[in-house]
């Protein structure tokens, strides 16, 4: 069975704002029956300041898809409009404390749903082209679909580039075989169709899958992690496609400054710590877990992970990389320590 | 809480009890490799002997030798396919029906793909019975062999495999059946069928997990799958798993006796369960052929609600089953039984397996009755199709498909 979080189960088991919403002015109806998914969110917005003053919802759906179709309405409850535009099916997921890696779709439902909504009561139609394909990458929850955009739209021909834009193969790498039909189908139709050379294009068994690495921002099964945003990413992607924008996203953290390793004293080895600390924090964010600092006692540093990173198989991994960027900053040979 | 209620006996069953008892000497003081010389070994090869002759009498096989042991359903079903496929380099077609296990349809499909292996997949109708002519239609002199289940998992629905055997003889084709559902819940006697070869699981039928056979006939071609030592006659090498072979044995024998106990008693609590859902919630009907089924299984449908929802609903009282929804699945995919079977998918997503055994009792069906409406009820209160019984589903279009 699922392991779903405690969270997830209780939206599940009572969920709140279910049922049809009378004198509904902003109504999306997204999934279909045919995925074993479909969600109806009906909303009534306040027509002078645009806050959302009543959602309720009615799901098909599994476990998760109820829990997130009952979440998005707690969550959207109060917001304006625009606000509401801004949460994406990560910001559902986080709410429910995480979602297993293969039902992230079900976010992905209630963040269409609610654009689909906002659409209706502005009077324009709202189209998706979404399409989820085979999951290819376990831990990172990356679907065929997502790796052929990234491919397409960035001229990828290596694994390794797949896993810097999509993360997919950063983790277990069992998946290595998947990306690799994936890419050296997706390559072959670039060929065809003249986007990139003969050469250029990926053939399978061209790369020793054994010296990819591992990413230094993972997450265990627990700890779903879909690309931050796909919804939004994918949007970019397709915009890169069509030659609007060039797509960069960095895959670590900016390096830290070279430290100059001044003498310290305690307290302005303390700042300089939570300095760091916070400059990480959006990128452990991004993963949906936060790491707050404790105490600082000689070199070793106190820390407590909460979030995605509470249980996280790879949590260790986070642990070293974190190190190793108080370690750049700071330029003394810290430890860190995780406690619970 | 109340006693937990469990009717999910197609995916596994208790090990009995006798079984385990059978089995622990020979992790310990009957250790001995059954191969060696010496007085540890014989005791032990007498006791893998004996299972055998269970076994070869559960099945109605004419010897004893004609059962293999292996590790369990998906070994021996991969065996038999593999090898029919070495012996007669111009017979390279397999015919297969569209409801097979995994165990049969993915190893079909792998060797589609990597050795050009032409795979006749027979369609169902909906009642998952087997389209005949078009089984009789692909059946060729290249038809190097034909898998066909004895019953379905999720449906129970039984297939005529003693007629489909002779049609394959016709043609020279070897003809294998996953009997894994229909081991120790049907009377089989193989000697009097024109069935090469046969695969069953030992966790299916209270015996332990990690165990199972394959039935190969006297006299059939066959070409051992994993190579090694000249253990079970050289068609299957490896150490025998002796606790887990005596533990299968064991469960053949009591398989045997309870035999009678399935076709009336067992079967009469399926029929009463299913009877009083279809009763007491609306919009509900059976999926698979009633008439030719295994005692044990029943498939309801439950339009309009999602089939996660009614397991997870049914755990929290304590109520084990099974579902042909994508979202219980790993791989997020339909049950390919009930789409083979044109079920809609407004029903399909909704459709429970209940699966009794020889543990089940008059008040494991009385205390899902008890709670199969409400959970149903609760389900469809939130979906956006349900409009009241017998009415028509609410218009629903949602966008994109």
């Amino acid at each position: 069975m699922w392991d779903y979080t405690d969270k997830v189960k209780d939206y599940f088991f009572n969920p709140v704002n279910a049922g049809v919403l009378e004198h509904a002015n902003a109504v999306g109806e997204v999934g279909a029956i045919s995925c074993g998914d479909a969600l109806k969110l009906m909303m009534r917005v306040n027509p002078e300041t645009e806050v959302i003053e009543a959602a309720k919802f009615q799901t098909f759906g599994c476990g998760s898809a109820i829990a997130s179709s009952s979440a998005l309405t707690e969550i959207v409850l109060g917001k304006t409009l625009e606000e509401a535009l801004r949460i994406s099916n990560q910001d559902i997921a986080d709410f429910l404390g995480g979602l297993p890696p293969e039902k992230m779709h079900c976010s992905v439902m209630g963040y269409e749903a609610l654009q689909a909504a906002v659409a209706d009561y502005r009077g324009v139609e709202w189209r998706d082209d979404h399409e989820e394909g085979a999951l290819v990458c376990k831990c990172f929850g990356v679907d065929e679909g997502m790796i052929e955009r990234a491919v397409r739209a960035n001229k990828l021909t290596t694994p390794e580039q797949i896993t810097h834009y999509t993360k997919a193969g950063g983790g277990c790498l069992t998946c290595f075989e998947g990306i690799e039909a994936v890419l050296a189908r997706v390559n072959e139709e670039m060929v065809t169709e003249g986007l990139i050379s003969f050469d250029e294009a990926y053939r399978i068994g061209a790369m020793d899958a054994r010296t990819m690495k591992q990413k230094t921002r993972p997450q265990g099964a627990k700890t779903p992690n879909v690309e931050p945003k796909p919804i939004i990413a994918l949007a970019d992607l397709e915009r890169a496609a069509a030659g609007t924008i060039v797509l960069e996203r960095p895959v670590e953290a900016p390096p830290a400054p070279a430290p100059t390793a001044p003498r310290l004293t305690t307290i302005q080895k303390i700042k300089l710590i939570e300095e760091t600390l916070e400059s990480i924090r959006p990128y452990l964010k991004l993963d949906g877990g936060d790491c707050e600092l404790i105490d600082v006692d000689g070199n070793n540093v106190v820390v407590k992970l909460s979030g995605a990173c509470v249980g996280c198989q790879q949590a260790s991994l986070t642990v070293n990389g974190v190190q190793e960027k108080l370690i750049a900053a700071t330029g003394l040979p810290l430890r860190v320590i995780p406690v619970k | 809480m109340t006693t937990p209620v469990y009717l999910d006996n197609n995916a596994t069953t208790r090990c009995d009890e006798a079984v385990v008892e059978a089995m622990l000497p020979f992790f310990t003081e009957q250790f001995g490799n059954p191969s060696s010389m010496h007085a540890f070994g014989a005791r032990v090869g007498g006791a893998v002997k004996a299972a055998r002759v269970q076994l070869q009498s559960l099945l109605g096989a004419e010897f004893d030798h004609e059962i293999v042991f292996t590790a369990g359903g998906t070994e021996s079903d991969n065996m038999a396919i593999l090898s029919a496929l070495e012996i007669d380099p111009n017979r390279d077609e397999i015919i297969a029906s569209a409801v097979e296990h995994p165990a049969v349809l993915s190893l079909c499909g792998h060797l589609e793909k990597t050795r050009g292996i032409k795979v006749h997949v027979i369609p169902v109708d909906g009642q998952g019975l087997l389209d005949i002519a078009a089984y009789r239609a692909a059946l060729s002199e290249k038809t190097a062999i034909v898998s066909i289940m004895w019953a379905n998992n999720e449906t129970g629905t039984i297939f005529p495999v003693a007629e489909l055997a002779e049609l394959a003889k016709e043609v020279g084709a070897l003809f294998h059946t996953d009997a894994v559902q229909a081991v120790g819940k049907v009377p089989i006697d193989l000697k009097s069928t024109a069935i090469d070869m046969l695969s069953l699981s030992g966790h299916k039928l209270h015996g332990p997990k990690g165990i199972g056979a394959l039935y190969v006939r006297r006299g059939t071609r066959f070409r051992s799958l994993i190579k090694g030592g000249h253990q079970e006659r050289g068609r299957r090498a490896g150490t025998e798993n002796t606790p887990g072979i005596v533990g299968l044995g064991k469960a053949a024998e009591l398989a045997a006796l309870h035999m009678d106990d399935e076709k009336t008693r067992v079967a009469s609590l399926r029929d009463r369960l299913e009877k009083g859902l279809l009763q007491r919630i609306p919009n509900s009907f059976v999926t698979g052929n009633p008439a030719e089924r295994l005692p044990n299984t029943s498939n309801i449908a439950f339009e309009y609600v999602e089939g996660e929802g009614i397991l997870l609903l049914m755990n929290r009282e304590g109520i084990a089953a099974s579902s042909g929804s994508a979202c219980t699945s790993g791989s997020l995919e339909p049950s390919h039984v009930l789409r083979a079977m044109n079920i809609p998918y407004t029903a399909a997503h909704g459709a429970i397996r209940f699966s009794f055994s020889r543990d089940n009792t008059d008040a494991d069906v009385d205390r899902v009755l008890e709670v199969m409406p409400g959970i149903i009820e609760k389900l469809r209160a939130l979906s956006p199709f349900w409009q009241g019984a017998d009415k028509a589903p609410a218009t629903f279009n949602p966008v994109y498909a």
